[in-house]
């Protein structure tokens, strides 16, 4: 359980004036503090930093303090250290994402907490796939994904604290002891994980930095398109195409069914832009691979996500109802498959 | 004994109406978070009522087919066990046309409940 406080943003903004100061050597006034997204388990903030008359536009990434150990939105998922180096990592290599600047000390009372410099843009995928003011961006934002993964993929892995390596078979080993500790039948998913288990890919040469979660909603676009890749707690390393899959399931293109490169283009786009930014040529077999695994594996979430709330862990109806969302991944399997076939 | 109307999906229908054109509307205006909760809430309770409407015959007809291909009897949980043991040792695989007709007509009854304008 979370430990909540009478005045959870007066906290906040307690510790954000104490770092803040810290970092930007001298005091800072902490103005607009927003909460903008995030369950209780981890959340994101908005806020200024104003400094000797300077005013800095930041974000504060933190997972609060909780008492009886820590409620995970995933096994895998990083800690907050480990993905603030990730992401320095990250935007040292030129990344588009946004620049880390600090981390809070356990002293600011705020949990495992870093800030970042805010960027504009959304990452509401609805509007971005109709409203009329991002008609431009629609048509670049495949080719600038290409572009940015191949960057992430290009990362010196010597640049990096130490992160999981997790391979296709390790990935399928998983998503078969998640189905095992839920103890609810899914033949589908038992299926799919079959056909993905005969038709492993071999192992990645060199591994590479990979995302884990690069999909339409965890990146920032505005009018001119991407602005920055978000959400780097599912950052591995492993198979570089994993990221080209996952972008690629149907659950991303809300609605944009006939553009799978994350409801903006075609695949074709997305590799040849990939492959022109220096990812390599993409083969279509391992792509498609990670797809179908990345189906089952949002399916998997959904059925944990539910689980969350069904556990007891933590109350929520929006958790729950997304269990219902599985069988929209079952509908997709069964389609993949039929076309592999 | 049998309840008087409205039935179940009648009143969970009827719940869902008021809280999407009364209820919801309001809150967007003072509290868009909870405006947001509130379409949420609306979706469960249409899941809810296609599931008090076709749900049994679904689950009867999942029931028959899993009889048929496994050949033998039992409650639909263990069946669906038993289905998915066999899937994970790779005694059937996507070859096999009996079990991929199964699997289609039980998602097709799936999906037409918990949403069926996905395509």
């Amino acid at each position: 359980m979370t430990v909540h406080t009478v005045n959870e943003p007066d906290l906040v903004a307690t510790g954000l004036a104490a770092a803040s100061s810290r970092h930007f050597g001298g005091p800072a006034a902490i103005e607009g503090l927003r909460r903008e997204s995030g369950g209780a388990s981890r959340q994101t903030w908005s806020f200024d930093a104003v400094v000797g008359g300077q005013r800095h536009a930041l974000i504060l990434r933190r997972d609060p303090p909780t008492a009886g150990g820590r409620e995970k939105a995933s096994a895998t998922a990083l800690d907050r250290p480990t993905e603030f180096a990730v992401l320095r990592a990250a935007f040292a290599g030129g990344v588009r994402a946004p620049e880390p600047l600090f981390e809070l000390d356990s002293a600011d009372g705020l949990g495992e907490a870093f800030v970042m410099r805010r960027v504009g843009g959304i990452a509401i995928a609805r509007k971005l796939l109709r409203d009329p003011p991002y008609a431009e961006a629609r048509a670049r934002i495949a080719g600038q994904l290409g572009e940015i993964v191949a960057r992430i993929h290009a990362v010196d892995t010597a640049s990096l604290p130490p992160l999981p390596h997790r391979e296709a078979a390790d990935q399928v080993a998983a998503l078969r002891a998640v189905l095992d500790s839920l103890d609810q039948p899914q033949p589908v998913f038992e299926l799919a994980l079959s056909w993905l288990d005969r038709r492993r890919p071999a192992p990645t040469g060199r591994a590479r930095l990979v995302h884990g979660d690069f999909r339409t909603g965890n990146y920032l676009a505005d009018e001119s398109g991407v602005t920055a890749i978000l959400d780097w707690e599912g950052a591995h390393l492993g198979d570089p195409v994993e990221d080209l899959g996952w972008l690629c399931v149907k659950s991303w293109r809300f609605g944009a069914v006939d553009k799978p490169a994350g409801g903006f283009g075609s695949r074709a786009e997305l590799w040849s832009s990939y492959a022109d930014a220096g990812g390599g040529a993409v083969d279509p077999a391992r792509a498609h691979w990670w797809e179908v695994f990345g189906t089952v594996r949002w399916g998997v979430i959904c059925l944990t996500q539910a689980w969350r709330h069904l556990s007891g862990s933590v109350k929520s109806m929006e958790l729950a109802s997304i269990g219902r969302r599985a069988v929209e991944t079952e509908v997709d399997l069964l389609q993949l498959l039929k076309e592999a076939r | 004994m049998a309840q008087d109307r409205p039935t179940a999906a009648e009143l969970l229908a009827a719940i869902a109406d008021f809280l999407r054109e009364e209820a919801t509307p309001a809150l967007d205006r003072t509290e868009p978070r909870l405006g947001f909760q509130m379409r949420v809430a609306v979706n469960a309770l249409a899941i809810l009522e296609r599931e008090s409407r076709l749900g049994p015959a679904a689950d009867a007809r999942e029931h028959a087919r899993l009889v048929a291909l496994l050949g033998r009897d039992g409650p639909l949980a263990d069946l669906n066990r038993e289905l998915a043991r066999q899937l994970r040792a790779g005694d059937r695989d996507e070859r096999d046309a009996a079990l991929m007709a199964h699997l289609e007509a039980t998602i097709a009854d799936k999906i037409a409940i918990a949403n069926p304008k996905w395509r």
